[in-house]
């Protein structure tokens, strides 16, 4: 197919661009095949929009005589308005938008597409390897092992072909266990406490069904990771009722009788529509000024936004005090085990490990926790906020991920090598990217999809230094304990960086950043040069000295 | 805690480690104690009933407190703040305005200062008739005078118009206001309360202008509710505050319920209004509301806030304080319940004028000389008692108690630890003299103040502050810009004389310390807001068993409470 079909009209003159906040420019809108693009003709103010159709959420279309006005709304939460003169025109430009920005193929978008203008230093595809990862394992426990068992994504079609595994436990029982397991998602380590070699676990949910089902492997699996005569925590990331209702499905949970080293926690985190429907209302409500204080707080409210993120962080926290403070081992699930068991796996680990905080630490915590891990990018973020049409994979699970992170960077300022800025941008991409990073719904359709030939990786991009400059926290001290946010609600706030971004000026906010980073670097300059002051006194003491001696 | 900070106590029953005792302070500080003997705690509970409730002035703390100052020293204390000189410094006295002394004596109005800036055309029997006519005998003054637009801001409290009465002299009254404004021939009168108030009242003789009686004004409510709604907004605040493991939903619609940020945005809109009417039509504005001490005050000082950079600066604050609350007659006494009087009179109408400049700051980071600490600290001296500027409920009272003489003021005490209260990002050239400030006001912008609210709680708060941080930083660069001179100056001078004897160098360390800010005795407090050292960058005290992640924490470790020892006895706190 080319994309000229779907071009109707691929220029209009004299459009006006609208956007809040900023004064209303005219220039030119060109259609491509994967942007949207937008330039104001007048030399002494020349501007440029660029927006990726994927980044499209939903486009609506009004016509007054005949001047036509499109609103778009992008995934990234941003509204802008085009009108443009002329009825066929304006129909036949919105109608293009709205089917570049819904191809239904995925090797049709962008990322195939883009040539980096950039020079590759390191190739983003190979930064972060399951390989990498198990030597430092290695380094400091000889207990686990790196399973090939699933070369060809043959046992489990959404688990990396590598994972790490209890030694003790070989493949023939590992394809055992991965019968016993919702989508084959057999018990792996997510992630070892140095501290105290306790580790976490993740899976999916045991087919226990309503008789009860047991498997030997499974409970030997889990068992091996306990120290003799200690007990370990399985966080259930439903609700009890909710796992009791799964047995009916052929789901369920693992039973004391059978699990009897094992204390099962129940926290419930909500999942799919429930978090879409959550996010719609979020950014409806802060999308509307006119809201008197009362509906504002009760719209908040509403929402349950900030509710999730509370459940969300309080499991983490919960894991993390499980390994940390209790000295046990946990092992996480929910139903599928590719969405909140993620979360909570991912944010304990960044409570825990001071390598997580760092910027490398932390893209690689994204890509073995969410990518390799089996969450369904592709799915979950095909739509955001504006999506009119009900479709049912939809959720933030990623974004309440980094909303979260964003709380506890909020309540830890200095512990972070990365800024707000890094996390926004991970959520645009996720959204809509140049990049194939977020493409497929998991490693073996990436690999069909050979996104590693085919595409740039968002790392490729992301460590460079000019890119990685962007994103450092002037503020970063490294500190190697464990952070232990709070989360009582006066504690939880909305992610203003995120949801009021195109809703209110932000100058003096972005003056005062830049007024705090300049203090931390003239101080840094300053601290240079003092030293430098005080070696150079030095030296001459000790030329006096030695004068003096001769 | 000093006594004048508790505001209630209360006895719970009896449990097996003990009897509770939990007090209330006017700080929103919450302390809980476990006294091991109910006799004990009965002691207790009726001692602190006492001691914190005063009848008399005299008993007040700030009339027994002495900070090793000497006679000259308090004097110049209490002259640190000269309303004359402000007066001055805004254009007045000029053409059109003038100092009256019609209420020399407080004759005219017992609630007022003496001084009064009126315009020149208002002469006496005007004053005299005007004052007749308005409640409390507090007729049209000015409070700020905008020295580009030529505008006014002035205050006086509701006409007593009841349904149909009228007064010449008040109309003449406003009639002077609005000619001293030579760029605007109209003037707007707010009245900031509800209409529904507004027209209640007029059925006891009171009332509100109406516009037919006098020419060119334009009249508007504003809609800010009055004291005893307040009261009950903040008690509900602090029930949902002093809940302890709330949902988020129960936190926001407890918020919610409470009407706490609605009504912080209505200040905020009406100052709005204001400002709007001096600095985009430059007319003059009239404010009042009932007795004009409670909402004019807020509306006004926050009026003059944002048209003038000089109330951004820690002294300008001080001396709008002064001015559009003390000397104006904010009843701080009846307000704060510095004695034993009607609970009805009290109401945080002082904290929501604080909170709304918080507000300010949170929009403005770079506008404001003063930090959070500067208001935090501001509230906690309001109900402290402790220093004399707060006590009475106008000047007339505070001249009769002679305040001057035998308490302190406690703005030079803040000046001398100003440091702490400086605001790291402040930049003067934000605001040029006279710019406005703009701030926004949809309501996502406002925030509960968990730094007001929840200030002794610390789990709650980020275990690390960029402020304090930065603060630090600004005040070592400093240090470091100092070192550096002497350090080349020192090059220099061996360079000099580099056949001179050499002079043992001192190796000072690497990093100097930054500059340890102590605080002085007065302000001695357990937990001091803003600590002041490298510490701040350690997370201490970030602990899982203070955030209750889970009903598994008390199983599992439960957090021994620490011991403190009380005169009467060991008590477990367990706050």
């Amino acid at each position: 197919m080319e994309f000229a079909e779907l071009i109707k009209t691929p220029r209009a003159d004299n459009v006006v661009l609208h956007r809040p906040f900023y004064l209303a420019v005219e220039g030119t809108l060109c259609l491509t095949g994967h942007h949207l693009i937008f330039s104001s003709r007048r030399q002494d103010n020349a501007e440029e929009l660029w927006l990726l159709h994927s980044n499209i959420d939903s486009i609506e279309k009004r016509f007054v005589g005949s001047l036509g006005t499109i609103i778009i709304k992008c995934k990234d939460l941003r509204i802008i308005q085009l009108d443009i003169p002329g009825m066929e025109e304006c129909l036949n430009i919105a109608s293009s938008i709205e089917a570049l920005s819904t191809l239904d193929s995925v090797t049709l978008m962008y990322p195939f597409f883009y040539r980096p203008m950039f020079e590759i230093i390191e190739d983003g595809w190979r930064s972060f390897l399951p390989d990498q990862e198990f030597e430092l394992l290695s380094s400091v426990t000889d207990e686990w092992r790196l399973s090939c068992i699933n070369k060809e994504f043959s046992v489990c079609p959404s688990y990396p072909p590598v994972v790490i595994v209890p030694k003790s436990i070989d493949d023939e029982a590992l394809r055992k266990v991965a019968m016993f397991r919702h989508g084959s998602r057999f018990p792996v380590l997510s992630y070892y406490h140095k501290k105290n070699g306790m580790v976490m676990m993740r899976s999916s949910q045991p087919l226990t069904g309503t008789n009860g089902r047991r498997c030997k492997e499974d409970e030997k699996l889990i068992n091996a990771t306990l120290r003799p005569g200690k007990r370990g925590y399985i966080i259930d990331t439903r609700s009890l009722n909710v796992a009791q209702q799964a047995r009916a499905k052929g789901g369920g949970f693992e039973q004391e009788a059978h699990y009897p080293q094992w204390r099962r926690i129940h926290k419930c985190i909500e999942r799919f529509n429930i978090l879409q429907e959550s996010l719609i209302k979020l950014v409806e409500a802060c999308n509307d000024q006119s809201h008197n204080m009362d509906r504002w707080l009760s719209k908040l409210e509403a929402s349950n936004w900030l509710t999730h993120i509370k459940e969300i962080l309080t499991a983490a926290c919960l894991a993390a005090q499980c390994i940390d403070r209790e000295g046990a081992s946990v092992l996480v699930h929910g139903t599928e085990g590719t969405d909140s068991t993620l979360q909570v796996t991912s944010l304990a680990q960044i409570i825990l490990d001071p390598r997580c905080r760092t910027i490398r630490g932390f893209e690689s915590l994204v890509v073995r926790e969410w990518l390799q891990a089996g969450h369904p990018f592709q799915q979950r973020c095909a739509q955001s906020a504006y999506s009119n049409s009900k479709q049912k994979w939809e959720a933030p699970v990623f974004l309440l991920f980094l909303d979260c992170v964003w709380q506890i960077l909020r309540q830890f300022p200095c512990s972070f090598e990365f800024n707000e800025q890094f996390l926004i941008m991970l959520f645009e991409h996720a959204y809509a990217s140049q990049f194939g990073t977020f493409l497929g719904n998991n490693e073996n359709e990436r690999s069909k999809l050979k996104l590693l030939q085919k595409t740039m990786s968002l790392w490729s991009w992301v460590n460079r230094s000019e890119e990685l400059s962007k994103f450092q926290n002037p503020l970063f001290e490294a500190n190697s304990l464990v952070i232990w946010p709070s989360v009582a609600p006066q504690s939880l706030q909305l992610w203003e960086g995120v949801f009021l971004r195109w809703n209110r000026p932000s100058k003096f906010l972005d003056e005062a950043h830049e007024e705090m980073i300049s203090i931390i670097k003239y101080n840094k300059e300053l601290q240079a040069k003092v030293n430098a002051l005080r070696r150079q006194l030095a030296e001459m003491e000790t030329d006096d000295r030695m004068q003096e001696n001769l | 805690i000093l006594h004048h900070h508790i505001a209630a106590v209360e006895k719970l029953p009896l449990t097996t480690s003990g009897c509770p005792l939990v007090i209330q302070c006017k700080n929103f500080r919450i302390v809980h104690f476990v006294v091991p003997r109910e006799r004990d705690c009965h002691d207790i509970y009726n001692s602190l009933l006492q001691l914190s409730r005063t009848a008399k002035y005299e008993e007040l703390y700030a009339f027994s407190y002495n900070p090793k100052q000497n006679e000259s020293e308090q004097v110049k204390g209490w002259q640190l703040i000269d309303l004359a000189e402000e007066y001055k410094r805004m254009g007045v006295p000029n053409s059109n305005w003038q100092l009256s002394d019609a209420n020399r004596d407080y004759k005219i109005c017992e609630t007022y200062p003496k001084e009064l800036y009126v315009p020149r055309t208002a002469s006496k029997p005007i004053i005299v008739g005007s004052s007749k006519f308005r409640s409390k005998g507090r007729f049209p003054v000015l409070s700020y005078y905008h020295k580009n637009k030529e505008a006014a801001i002035c205050r006086c409290s509701q006409p007593l118009s009841g349904f149909s009465a009228r007064c010449l002299e008040d109309e003449h009254m406003l009639q002077a206001i609005s000619k001293a404004n030579p760029s605007n021939r109209y003037m707007y009168v707010m009245d900031t309360r509800p209409k529904l108030n507004a027209m209640a009242n007029r059925a006891a003789g009171k009332g509100y202008e109406n516009e037919d009686n006098y020419s060119n004004i334009r009249f508007q409510f504003v809609g800010i509710e009055n004291i005893h709604v307040m009261r009950s907004s903040l008690q509900k605040l602090l029930e949902v505050s002093g809940t302890k493991g709330l949902s988020v939903n129960d936190f926001l619609s407890g918020l919610e319920n409470s009407g706490w940020l609605r009504h912080i945005k209505a200040v905020l809109d009406a100052a709005v209004f204001l400002v709007k009417a001096i600095a985009v039509e430059s007319a003059s504005v009239l404010v009042h509301c009932s007795d004009g001490w409670d909402r004019t005050s807020q509306v006004c000082s926050l009026g003059a806030l944002l048209l003038d950079s000089y109330y951004r600066t820690i002294r300008g604050f001080m001396v709008l304080i002064e001015k559009d609350w003390i000397s104006f007659g904010h009843k701080f006494s009846d307000r704060c319940c510095q004695l034993d009087g009607d609970p009805k009179e009290i109401s945080p109408v002082f904290t929501q004028f604080l909170e709304s400049v918080w507000n300010l700051t949170e929009q403005f980071p770079q506008a404001f000389e003063y930090n959070e600490a500067f208001l935090l600290q501001i509230h906690e001296h309001v109900h402290s008692c402790q220093f004399g500027n707060f006590l009475g409920n106008c000047q007339k009272e505070r001249e009769e108690l002679k305040l001057k003489e035998k308490t302190y003021s406690l703005w030079p005490f803040l000046l001398d630890e100003q440091k702490r209260y400086q605001n790291p990002l402040y930049n003067p050239d934000f605001s040029p003299e006279l710019t406005l400030l703009e701030p926004n006001t949809v309501s996502f912008n406002f925030k509960f103040w968990r730094n007001m609210y929840h200030q002794f709680d610390r789990s709650m708060h980020p275990r690390q502050s960029v402020f304090n941080l930065i603060m630090n930083m600004s005040e070592q660069n400093k240090q470091l810009e100092q070192d550096i001179k002497e350090l080349e100056a020192k090059i220099k001078q061996r360079n000099g004389q580099s056949d001179a004897f050499p002079v043992k160098e001192h190796q000072q360390p690497a990093h100097p310390a930054p500059l340890a800010l102590k605080t002085p005795p007065c302000f001695k407090k357990e937990q001091p807001l803003i600590p002041v050292n490298d510490a701040v960058r350690t997370i201490e005290g970030s602990n899982a068993a203070d955030n209750r992640y889970s009903e598994f924490v008390t199983e599992y470790s439960k957090a021994e409470p620490a011991v403190v020892s009380l005169e009467y006895g060991v008590a477990r706190m367990t706050c």
